[in-house]
Order: structure tokens, then C-alpha cells, then sequence
């Protein structure tokens, strides 16, 4: 009984750190800037404003994640290549594993 | 499953499909794009695929055909940008040709014939989200199956 009882102490080192990301999380929030108003950059400016008229597509979302940023796109698309070739060879049950076994004969 | 989860299944499949094309097509003009569109089509394989596990012949290998086709069509617009200025230009641009048409700053009501690549982007990224997703559950459906007299 006593064994369980230290095993629930509430004030060790887990429960102090998630105590002071607790404060931490609400001094972000009360410095945080109000809804709708964010902070003017440069580049969102450049965005707004030339958007449309140097990609001509209505959407500037897309010609962002299309044209001026595409090369992350690129990357994204490639992560969702192997992705998928990783639960291709996780998922399928019967391997053929004769390639393996054709180099073990040459040798 | 049963009969009528069949059928409705394979009724809402081409509306279905339609709907993420539109999505896909429209994705330099409206909110949404490639891979919005691309998982819209992939639900509808996932829905068959749930209704109707190993009853119907679907084989994995015209996804993967697909999704190594919009990967290399990605790859291919992003290489043809080099012989107009560097990799990834939009090289069809206000160009007054197909998909050049020019666009006014401001609100408007917006034309399918613009964007330049961006809509064949769109459309090679749609192709391949579509056949990547849809692979995943085709592989976790049919694993359940094989393991199905082992553990039952």
C-alpha cells in the first residue's frame, strides 16, 4: 500500500514541467495579437499585390504553394511517395524475396 | 457487406469522382486544389474498397502506375521551367496562349484559361494524392484479409 502510494506523488519532476508549460502557454496567450489583426510584412504585402497579375490564377493560395513556393511542394509530394512505398513493403505478406536468394547462389 | 452497401457504393463512385475533378480543375480559381481533390477521389476508391474487400478485382498495380504518373508529370513541368528562366517557372504565364490568359489586380470573375502550369500542377499532384491514398487502404484492407484464418 505505502509502494503505491510513492508511486502517485504529485509533485515530481514530470508534473513540475508541465505545470510551468502550463504558465508559459498562458503568458503566450495573453501577449498574442487579436484576431484579424496580424502583424504586416513585406512579403505578404508582395504576395497580395502581385499575385494575380504575375501568375494569373485568381487563387493566391495556389500560386503560392504552385509557383512561388513549389519546390516544397515538390518535396511534399515526394514524402507522400515514400510514404506509401513504406506501407507497400510493411503490408504485403508474402515477400518474394528471390533476388535475395539468386545473389546468395552467385556467391 | 451486404448487397445494397454494394450497390450504393458503386452509385456514388463516379459523382464522387467527379466531384474531386472539379475540385482539382478549379484549384487556381477557388479554395481547394490538388491534394484536396486527390483525397476526395481517394474516399470513393476507399469506399468500394470497404464495401467490397476481395470481391471485386482491383489490383494495386494501376494505382501505383498512377502515382509514379503524376509524380513523374510533376517532375517533368518543374524540369521544361529550365529552357525558359530556372526550375519550377511558370513558363505559361501571361503568355496569351493555352492556360495564359492575363488576369487584372482585384476582384473578377476569374477565367478556367489562366494560371498558367499551375492548373497542370494541380492536376499531376490530384492524380498522384488520389492513387497514394487510395494505396494505403487497399494495403491495410487486403492484410486484414490475409491474416483472416490465422486469427478468427
Amino acid at each position: 500500500m505505502k509502494n503505491e502510494f510513492k508511486k502517485y506523488n504529485f509533485l515530481n519532476i514530470k508534473i513540475i514541467i508541465l505545470i510551468v508549460l502550463f504558465i508559459l502557454l498562458f503568458a503566450s496567450f495573453a501577449t498574442m495579437r487579436n484576431f484579424g489583426e496580424p502583424e504586416k510584412t513585406e512579403m505578404d504585402d508582395y504576395f497580395i499585390r502581385n499575385a494575380q497579375e504575375q501568375t494569373g490564377s485568381n487563387n493566391v493560395v495556389a500560386s503560392i504553394v504552385f509557383d512561388y513556393r513549389a519546390l516544397d511542394t515538390l518535396g511534399e509530394a515526394v514524402v507522400l511517395f515514400t510514404a506509401v512505398m513504406g506501407i507497400s513493403l510493411i503490408f504485403t505478406k508474402n515477400r518474394n524475396f528471390s533476388v535475395l536468394k539468386k545473389n546468395e547462389q552467385n556467391n | 457487406m451486404s448487397k445494397i452497401i454494394k450497390i450504393v457504393s458503386l452509385t456514388a463512385l463516379s459523382p464522387i469522382i467527379i466531384f474531386g475533378l472539379y475540385i482539382i480543375s478549379h484549384g487556381h480559381l477557388t479554395p481547394g486544389g490538388g491534394f484536396q481533390g486527390g483525397v476526395i477521389i481517394a474516399s470513393a476508391f476507399v469506399l468500394v474498397l470497404v464495401a467490397f474487400k476481395n470481391d471485386i478485382k482491383l489490383s494495386h498495380k494501376l494505382f501505383v502506375f498512377f502515382e509514379s504518373l503524376g509524380l513523374v508529370f510533376f517532375i517533368i513541368l518543374a524540369f521544361l521551367g529550365i529552357f525558359k528562366n530556372t526550375f519550377l517557372y511558370n513558363f505559361l504565364a501571361n503568355s496569351s496562349g493555352i492556360l495564359g490568359r492575363t488576369i487584372q489586380f482585384g476582384a473578377n470573375t476569374g477565367c478556367l484559361n489562366s494560371g498558367g502550369v499551375i492548373p497542370l500542377m494541380n492536376l499531376a499532384i490530384g492524380i498522384e494524392v488520389a492513387a497514394a491514398l487510395s494505396l494505403v487502404a487497399l494495403f491495410i484492407i487486403r492484410h486484414k484479409d490475409q491474416n483472416k484464418t490465422k486469427y478468427d
